[in-house]
């Protein structure tokens, strides 16, 4: 592990300097600290942050970098000849890459030795039989142009490498140095140490936003990619999904309706079990509850949100599936075919919502001033008159904006609706029928073996895509709602 | 509010009413009054009945993956009879028909008389023969002499134990017969074979589609332990980090809002979008293995940060501004007084709400569906430290996913099994972080 050696070398330069620079500091005031303007330990430090900071700075540069750069170069090198046969240049980049690892383990298992391994170009079938017996993954057999280009990428990633080392450590000695002739008597230590401190927490509350890029990024490429092979038009407007799991058929329908109705489907089951009771246990906590059952009932209802999502969806799976057939199947009702359908996701997403509901409308309840519902008693309504006429309308904004929220939290729901909603994508009223969603397909379509640069896997990020705008939308709009409504009370 | 009409045949008319009786229009919306009230206690019963219901199932389901059936009986194999055995030319078989004459021998001994041939030992106990014939292979100084072996059941003898399988609802099958349930009653009485605690369920590694019997779950909860080091270790300090600069430091300007907006919308992001953005950066661009748990720590990372960041500035806005003005006021600087006062003070609250945003993060499936962590079955521990981060393995919840969508219906048992596993985990953390605030959060 050559970069965890560097890293812990650097760490070793950072230590020593950061003695050094506290050491220097006091010595260039004769041992007497009040002369200092900071205290001793942040001329330490700021040898210790000129050390770090520059030299892992580029360490993290040249590890993102290098494996683009040698791959380039590689690229460039493979006939099109082999890319023909194989079928695309990422599979055979992945073969080249394979091999040069291969002659790595075989070099470390002393089964060849750094000449052959460079100059081994006329007898392939020997490599491929070395490599076999050094418990490598070889395909078949090494072709020419795969083993040239792997001895090169071996190369390049080894000069690559040790030019790293150097670089890395010169820099973390020239920072030391530098940090060293700044710890005199005078030097302002402290105001350039917090200045850098600052810095790292800016950057620390920056990678929220890089996260929200990347998540752009990474969707809006895949999903061009996918609308190159696939047109949009069809994509939104098909009402027929059928992937064709061939790999490259071109014969899939990819359309996305009968997806987003399962979504909505599914959805609004869930809503219309988790918004009565809800809201109808908020109240009552808010409004009636002694504070003792309201201590123990609060939690207890909470407990529900923690239980992870993957055991509502065995609970679906296996206890409310089973249950709703033997009751509407065809031993019962007759109207239900498979025990994974619409109502078992929906009831239990509509389990997994109540506490969502209830402890965000509880809140919203609460914040409703106490004069309001005093004026009310005052002009003789009864308790539950001034909860409907009164209350529930001054709260009403943001307990929509809370049933807002829910609504983005079932519609992005996972596990649920992969274990208990079944697989078919249809068009049907039938809630007591198998329907799927856009999660569901997102976890179907890039869990199975096919290519990424295939329209079946691509269309995945474009149900993301979807996904994402849908809920962001949603999540907007509700905390804009909640908001306002809040400020309204304050 | 209410409709007051004026109708004298009613006899309720506002004039001859009197407070110490109710009349109609009262007695209606008192009615009104308990009847909302009821709908409110309805619903709290209704939430608590789920609640308990989902429970029962889970520890119901859940319980028999902790015991397995076991036949444990003494054994005892002569030097000739090895002998004999090896120089036939179905060697395992000749071992499985000395095990059937002592197991009716013995069965015999005890009075009891049942018909078996070597098919339903088979079908009981898998292939008998080979695992003799291993253990002899390797222990040739114990010929001669009694050994106790115990031979795990396969797991529909489990499912009969535990009333998973039941006679009436049972089928012939090459797995089962109706007439190997007599022999398992009579082994049963014998005491020979019987339910034991399944340590292999909780130490051992997950098995193939075709055990159900030997798969655990420790293996997968290595993988979670080693994710949730990676969470832990970038999460605290960058969460920490964000949340000083925004609650201390930042001016209210552009670019804090668009943090702010951030964070906020970053919470309420599905997860499985984060999975997507772990498989598009971190697999398909950084190029770093797949099912790795460093990959899954790293997702997990990005989803449990707005948490830790929202928790976190509560607990900095708790220290009262007192604090700093009087660091300040001796002369510290911001930053002084930021880490060396208020930052110690808020540390209950900030540790209490990183251990519930661990907890949510183990017991998050989806991102791990799309980096990998399914389809990969984890056969075994991974072999050091590094390697625990880098090589491929599952995670609790990954694992019970795994489980769930087999065909067999004998890992249904193990999933729900697991789910106690992950239940524990969490109920554990859960109990450290309100621990840590009773005795550590002040109030001020």
């Amino acid at each position: 592990m050559p970069t965890l050696w560097l890293f812990l070398i650097v760490l070793g330069i950072a230590a020593v300097g950061y003695v050094l620079g506290r050491g220097r500091a006091l010595q260039s005031v004769g041992g007497d600290n009040r002369k200092l303007h900071s205290l001793p330990s942040y001329y330490g430090a700021n040898v210790l942050i000129k050390v770090v900071v520059p030299a892992f700075l580029l360490m993290i540069a040249w590890l993102l970098i290098q494996p683009i750069v040698v791959s380039n170069t590689i690229s460039g090198m493979i006939p099109d000849r082999s890319v023909d046969n194989t079928g695309s240049l990422g599979l055979v980049m992945a073969e080249v890459r394979r091999t040069a690892e291969g002659l790595d383990n075989a070099v470390a298992q002393g089964l060849m030795d750094e000449d052959f391994v460079n100059s081994a170009r006329a007898d392939l079938a020997d490599v491929t039989q070395r490599l076999k017996d050094a418990g490598q993954i070889v395909t078949s057999e090494v072709t020419q142009p795969i083993l040239n280009a792997a001895q090169r990428y071996r190369v390049m990633n080894a000069t690559g490498n040790l030019m790293m080392t150097v670089a890395v450590l010169v820099l973390a000695v020239l920072g030391a140095l530098w940090g060293l002739r700044e710890s005199q008597g005078d030097f302002r230590a402290r105001n350039t140490v917090e200045q850098s401190i600052r810095a790292l927490l800016i950057g620390a509350a920056s990678i929220a936003i890089l996260t929200t890029v990347g998540i752009i990024l990474s969707l809006v490429f895949n999903t061009i990619e996918f609308f190159r092979l696939y047109p949009a038009s069809d994509f939104f407007f098909g009402t027929n999904w059928a992937p064709s799991f061939s790999g490259r058929g071109g014969s899939s329908d990819l359309g996305v309706i009968p997806l987003l109705w399962g979504t909505f489907y599914i959805s609004i089951v869930a809503l219309a079990v988790a918004v009565p009771i809800g809201l109808f246990a908020a109240i009552y906590l808010s409004e009636y509850a002694s504070p003792k059952v309201r201590s123990v009932a609060k939690p207890l209802l909470e407990v529900l949100a923690g239980i992870p999502t993957i055991v509502y969806g065995l609970f679906a799976l296996l206890t409310v599936g089973p249950l709703l057939l033997k009751v509407f199947g065809d031993d019962g009702l007759g109207i239900m075919q498979a025990g994974t359908a619409v109502m078992t996701a929906g009831l239990v997403m509509g389990i997994m919502l109540i506490p969502f509901v209830s402890s965000l409308s509880d809140d919203i309840i609460n914040a409703v001033p106490q004069a309001m519902r005093d004026g009310s008693y005052g002009l003789g309504a009864t308790q539950s008159e001034t909860i409907r006429q009164v209350v529930l309308p001054a709260a009403l904004p943001g307990i929509v904006g809370a049933i807002l929220l829910a609504a983005s939290r079932a519609i992005g729901e996972t596990m649920i609706v992969v274990l208990g909603a079944g697989a078919a994508a249809r068009l049907s009223l039938n809630p007591f029928e198998a329907m799927t969603t856009v999660t569901a397909k997102i976890v179907s379509q890039l869990t199975g073996d096919a290519d990424f640069a295939s329209p079946e896997a691509l269309v995945a990020f474009a149900l993301g895509m979807t996904l994402f705008v849908i809920t962001l939308c949603l999540n907007v709009f509700a905390l804009y709602i909640v908001r306002k409504y809040r400020e309204q009370y304050e | 509010m209410t409709d007051a009409t004026f109708n004298g045949t009613s006899g309720g008319g506002r004039g001859r009413s009197s407070l110490s009786t109710a009349d109609a229009n009262t007695k209606r919306r008192n009615a009104a009054e308990k009847r909302f009230r009821a709908y409110g206690l309805t619903a709290i019963i209704i939430g608590l009945f789920f609640l308990v219901v989902l429970f029962f199932s889970i520890i119901r389901s859940g319980l028999p993956a902790f015991t397995h059936t076991v036949v444990e009986m003494e054994f005892t194999l002569s030097q000739a009879q090895y002998e004999e055995a090896e120089d036939q030319l179905f060697k395992t078989k000749a071992y499985s028909n000395l095990f059937i004459a002592q197991l009716q021998q013995q069965l015999q001994e005890r009075g009891m008389e049942v018909e078996f041939d070597e098919a339903a030992i088979e079908r009981l106990l898998g292939k008998v023969g080979g695992n003799l014939r291993e253990y002899y292979a390797g222990n040739q100084n114990r010929l001669g002499e009694p050994v106790e072996f115990s031979l795990s059941a396969s797991s529909r003898v489990d499912g009969y134990f535990n009333g998973r399988v039941t006679r009436e609802s049972m089928q012939d099958s090459r797995f089962l017969m109706a007439s190997d349930l007599d022999l398992v009653d009579a082994l049963r009485n014998a005491g020979i074979i019987k339910s034991e605690f399944n340590w292999n369920f909780i130490t051992g590694a997950d098995s193939g589609v075709d055990n159900p019997g030997g798969a655990g779950i420790g293996a997968s909860v290595i993988g979670s332990f080693f994710m949730m080091l990676v969470v832990l270790v970038l999460s605290l300090p960058i969460g920490v980090a964000a949340s000083i600069y925004l609650e201390e430091f930042a001016p209210q300007n552009r670019f804090t809002d668009l943090i702010e907006v951030n964070i906020s919308n970053l919470a309420a992001v599905p997860s499985i979008v984060f999975g997507i953005l772990g498989l598009a950066v971190f697999i398909q661009f950084m190029h770093l293995p797949q099912s790795a748990p460093l990959v899954g720590g790293l997702v997990l990372t990005l989803m449990t940060l707005p948490t830790i960041i929202i928790s976190t500035r509560a607990s900095l806005k708790a220290v009262p501004p007192s604090i700093r003005d009087a660091a300040l006021g001796v002369g510290a600087s911001k930053m002084q007084a930021v880490f060396h006062h208020v930052l110690p003070l808020a540390m209950p609250g900030i540790l209490t709400g990183t251990i519930i945003g661990l907890a949510q993060a183990l017991g998050e499936t989806a991102p791990l569906l799309l980096i990998g962590m399914v389809g990969f079955v984890a056969r075994g521990y991974p072999d050091g430290f590094v390697a625990g981060f880098t090589e491929p393995n599952s995670a609790m919840p990954a694992q019970i996913y795994t489980w769930a969508a087999r065909a067999d219906a004998s890992f249904y048992e193990k999933a729900w099994g697991g789910i106690i596993i992950l239940l524990v985990f969490l109920l554990t953390m859960n109990i450290i972080a309100i621990i840590l605030r009773r005795r550590f959060e002040r109030r001020w």
